[in-house]
């Protein structure tokens, strides 16, 4: 692992959350309000965004508690208003997210790609719902796991986050946020309609138990300053305009300045940084959740909503004797390549069950690279899985 | 056997029947060390036609989290008992609004209860509480959850200014649905 004069995201400055914004305590709720929660909880006090279903309702909660936390919600004019909103803010000093879902994703796009060539933090959750185009609105799916990586046009990379449960929306929401700031990426939380509407037992820690990696703005002499440090690491300080720091944000390839310098040399600094400062830190940024894999035959890769439905179809399969394990992603971007790569040589086969029609399951064939079979349980949205399918998979995953 | 239990709320928009699941959900995950997820049927159909909210209650970790043999039913309106009543499991339990669902006259296998809910809550000054008085009725019929954790559970979902007043609808629907227990006072 490279270390660098910034330490890892392990070793990253934390602080106890500031309590405003926290609402301690044990609460039945959903998985959008969860969402609205988190990042009051992780000191985001800022949110522009747009309403749609299913996303809405962390809108709503983050509308509603605006005032009692002293954050800022504005309803923008559209989704491409609201993330433009979120890079300004967040140059203005504030931790920033919004939520939409496919249709608003898609106008998303255009400035996510800004957003992750000016290195500027914020998290964005999709709440995904089927598609394409408007599709069902009230419906669950998992159809923008691809989408939320290779969206924006250009090389890029960014974190994306998967919660199975409203517990989840909130502490993965908290997570995010602490990645984003370190990183200074866009992370973004994919959800889907069955996790924000699903209310269960949500228990929000006090302040004190809430680990924050707060902005790191920078207060050396003012000549040294960079706003940009191409060295395939996270750690770097930002500014907030008006605090008297000359810098410039741009599209365009830049130097550390932030000026443009679009030239072949400078833009394999500065691409190789961003996407090395993600991938090549994936160690320290992916996080799994692992059951029964070891011995096993059969690993059923899923996440999200879909996760708890495999580990049901696994429950039911081990009990005719299949030793079948399960592999939850927790963390879509950057891809758990390595950890495939080992369960691969070790299984007859993996199962990839999602509510879409086969996305993350190429993931899965590219690491597995023929190591092992390679079995997809694809869905067009609407429903979750019947447990009964993922069974049957796993059957013929054991023959 | 499975530890799991599985309740549809009925009725139509505007009843309260969302609320019903929440209050129920909320009951049993804070204050009754269970483990309960609600889900509900959302659409553009939400007002004044069918509405359903479902609600799973476990003693382990609900994997999936929608209803496929509903144990109990609670149907506060005619389409609503029509559209679920024959998805209950053998022995389930089937609890109506006595003035507005006209029953079929044979349910076997069921344990059936009714309850003029929206009568009680125009005598408390407001149809408004009638799902607050079927919840109680439906708390001493199912024994699911106790009275108390039901009753903690409604700061919070119901407004502060009418805390009291739901509170006195709930012990209502409570109290009746005690007697009928004790009469045993089915429905065929």
């Amino acid at each position: 692992m490279n270390k660098t004069k910034n330490g890892g995201y392990a070793e990253a400055q934390r602080v106890a959350a500031d309590p405003k914004g926290v609402d301690a305590g044990a609460h039945f709720m959903d998985g959008d309000h969860a969402i609205a929660e988190g990042g009051l909880a992780a000191g985001c006090r800022f949110f522009a965004g747009y309403p749609i279903t299913p996303s809405t309702e962390t809108a709503e909660r983050f509308a509603e508690r605006a005032p009692e936390v002293g954050a800022l919600f504005i309803q923008m004019e559209d989704e491409i208003a609201s993330i433009a909103a979120l890079i300004g803010a967040a140059w203005g000093g504030q931790k920033v997210m919004t939520v939409t879902c496919g249709p608003g994703f898609s106008l998303m796009v255009e400035n996510l790609g800004l957003a992750a060539m000016t290195e500027t933090p914020m998290v964005i959750a999709n709440v995904q719902r089927g598609g394409p185009s408007t599709g069902m609105p009230t419906l669950t799916a998992q159809q923008d796991m691809m989408q939320a990586k290779w969206g924006p046009h250009g090389d890029n990379a960014i974190i994306a986050l998967c919660p199975d449960s409203p517990q989840e929306c909130f502490d993965l929401t908290v997570e995010a946020f602490n990645l984003s700031e370190f990183y200074r990426v866009p992370v973004i939380i994919l959800t889907d309609e069955t996790v924000g509407h699903m209310h269960e037992k949500v228990v929000i820690p006090p302040a004190d138990q809430i680990p924050v990696v707060p902005r790191n703005n920078y207060k050396g002499p003012k000549e040294d300053f960079r706003p940009y440090q191409f060295d395939c690491q996270g750690g770097h300080p930002m500014t907030q305009a008006g605090d008297g720091y000359r810098f410039h944000i741009t599209g365009l390839t830049h130097n550390e300045r932030g000026y443009p310098a679009a030239t072949a040399e400078q833009n394999k600094i500065l691409l190789t940084h961003l996407i090395e400062k993600i991938n090549g830190n994936a160690d320290q940024i992916i996080r799994l959740d692992e059951d029964q894999i070891e011995g096993a035959e059969v690993v059923v890769v899923s996440y999200g909503i879909t996760s708890r439905i495999a580990v049901k179809a696994m429950q039911d399969a081990r009990k005719e004797g299949i030793k079948v394990g399960s592999l939850r992603l927790i963390t879509i971007w950057p891809f758990c390549e390595k950890r495939i790569e080992e369960i691969s040589s070790q299984v007859k086969a993996i199962v990839v069950a999602e509510l879409n029609y086969g996305q993350m399951v190429r993931e899965v064939e590219r690491s597995a690279a023929g190591r092992c079979k390679v079995i997809s349980v694809n869905s067009c949205g609407g429903a979750v899985h019947d447990p009964q399918e993922i069974l049957d998979a796993i059957r013929r995953a054991a023959q | 056997m499975s530890t799991q239990q599985e309740i549809r709320f009925s009725g139509f928009g505007g009843q309260g029947i969302i609320r019903c699941a929440l209050i129920t959900g909320k009951a049993l995950s804070l204050y009754a060390d269970k483990y309960a997820a609600m889900t509900q049927v959302i659409g553009p159909e939400a007002r004044g036609s069918a509405c359903s909210a479902q609600v799973v209650v476990s003693d382990t970790r609900i994997l999936y989290p929608y209803i496929t043999h509903p144990g109990i039913l609670m149907a506060l309106s005619q389409d609503a008992y029509e559209k679920y009543y024959q998805e209950l499991s053998p022995g389930g339990v089937l609890i109506v609004e006595q003035d507005l669902v006209k029953l079929h006259p044979e349910h076997p296998g069921l344990s059936v209860w009714q309850v003029p809910a929206t009568r009680f809550a125009e005598e408390l000054g407001n149809r408004l509480f009638t799902n607050l008085v079927a919840l109680g009725f439906f708390t001493a019929v199912t024994k699911m959850v106790t009275d108390e954790a039901m009753k903690k559970a409604l700061p919070g979902l119901v407004p502060d200014r009418f805390l009291k007043i739901n509170i006195k609808a709930f012990e209502k629907g409570y109290v009746y649905g005690l007697e009928a227990l004790s009469e045993g006072r089915t429905a065929p």
